[in-house]
């Protein structure tokens, strides 16, 4: 257990943040909450800075996406807290017809390579980012594998048809 | 002692002091003995051609002594791993590199047709980018697999055509390729 409880960061949130997040849920005591694309900057600049909260380390950004949603694209942020030994998970939820978001680059530098990643796989355009290109996949990839709406599998790929397989 | 194995003489006209053959065999013949392979090992194929050249297997026996860690100096490139679409450009590079006569030989599923891998991000075959001349089987192949396609490259080499790399066949084969 860490320093300080899940219950005293969502205190302290509520008192800062009113209304601008949503419910918070604790998955395996996991904290986890909702927040929109305009609040988020903002939190996060105050979960870093805070005296006392003071979730000084960016874990990961990444993203999930659930097209039956409206708003299908969820970017998800997980920060530590170094010196409460205490994590939080932040999670944003936006549109495909406008993936944008701030970025996180001027809070953290390493928030920079995960980004591109996210962008790199989700198409999530990072406003603000200084340097927003792929980073795993070939430069001239003009889709977003990790998108529900894109085949896992190369469309190359010829000896799979029903054919070989008597169907 | 094992008894040391002499390569065959060419089929030829032979008579008190001299050999006759043609040319095309004779060059075959030394071609096909001393292969210098360019390994492109890249996964767990990679570590079974280590496996090949170790001594328990002793790939130079086959005229290998020297894998050729450079392209340019190259007669075989053996593919041996997965090839990511982000590494073709490169395997391509290396077999542009490579000095005519040169052969490919795609060790593995991976290499052969992409495996197990059937996603975006792997490339579905080597055959996509290059021309092959040998596929071998297997995930991975044992060592004994790939000894089986190298004999397979070499008598390939043996008894290929000395005008063939000069033939509009083959600067078509190529130019599918998109090579010049």
């Amino acid at each position: 257990m860490g320093k300080i409880s899940n219950q005293h960061i969502i205190d302290q949130l509520t008192v800062n943040f009113p209304e601008q997040f949503s419910a918070p849920t604790e998955p395996f005591g996991l904290l986890t909450l909702e927040t929109t694309a305009v609040t988020i900057n903002a939190l996060l600049t105050y979960l870093k800075n805070d005296k006392e909260l003071s979730f000084n380390y960016l874990t990961d950004i990444t993203a999930v996406h659930y097209p039956e949603q409206e708003n299908a694209l969820g970017v998800v942020y997980h920060l530590h807290s170094l010196t409460n030994n205490v994590r939080i998970r932040v999670k944003v939820f936006i549109p495909v017809s406008n993936p944008t978001i701030p970025t996180a680059t001027e809070l953290w530098n390493g928030a920079n390579w995960m980004e591109r990643e996210t962008f790199d796989f989700y198409g999530i355009q990072f406003i603000g980012h200084p340097d927003l290109r792929r980073i795993l996949n070939v430069d001239d990839m003009t889709v977003f594998p990790m998108r529900k709406e894109f085949a896992l599998e190369d469309p190359n790929r010829v000896d799979k048809k029903d054919f070989f397989f008597g169907r | 002692m094992s008894d040391i194995n002499l390569v065959e003489a060419p089929a030829g006209v032979e008579g008190s002091g001299f050999f006759a053959t043609s040319l095309e065999k004779v060059i075959g013949m030394a071609r096909a003995n001393s292969l210098w392979p360019l390994p492109f090992a890249t996964s767990c194929c990679g570590i079974e051609f280590m496996a090949t050249m170790g001594s328990h297997y002793d790939f130079s026996r086959f005229g290998s002594e020297r894998p050729s860690f450079s392209p340019r100096q190259a007669d075989l490139l053996m593919v041996m791993g997965t090839i990511a679409k982000k590494m073709a450009p490169v395997l391509k590079q290396v077999y542009i590199q490579m000095a005519e006569p040169r052969w490919v030989i795609a060790v593995g599923a991976c290499a052969s047709s992409g495996g197990i891998f059937d996603t975006y991000s792997v490339l579905q075959g080597i055959d996509e980018i290059i021309p092959v001349d040998v596929y071998v089987p297997g995930c991975p192949p044992r060592p004994e697999a790939i000894i089986n396609g190298f004999n397979k490259i070499q008598d390939l080499v043996r008894s290929e055509s000395l005008r063939r790399r000069d033939s509009p066949e083959y600067s078509e084969l190529l130019a599918k390729y998109g090579i010049q």
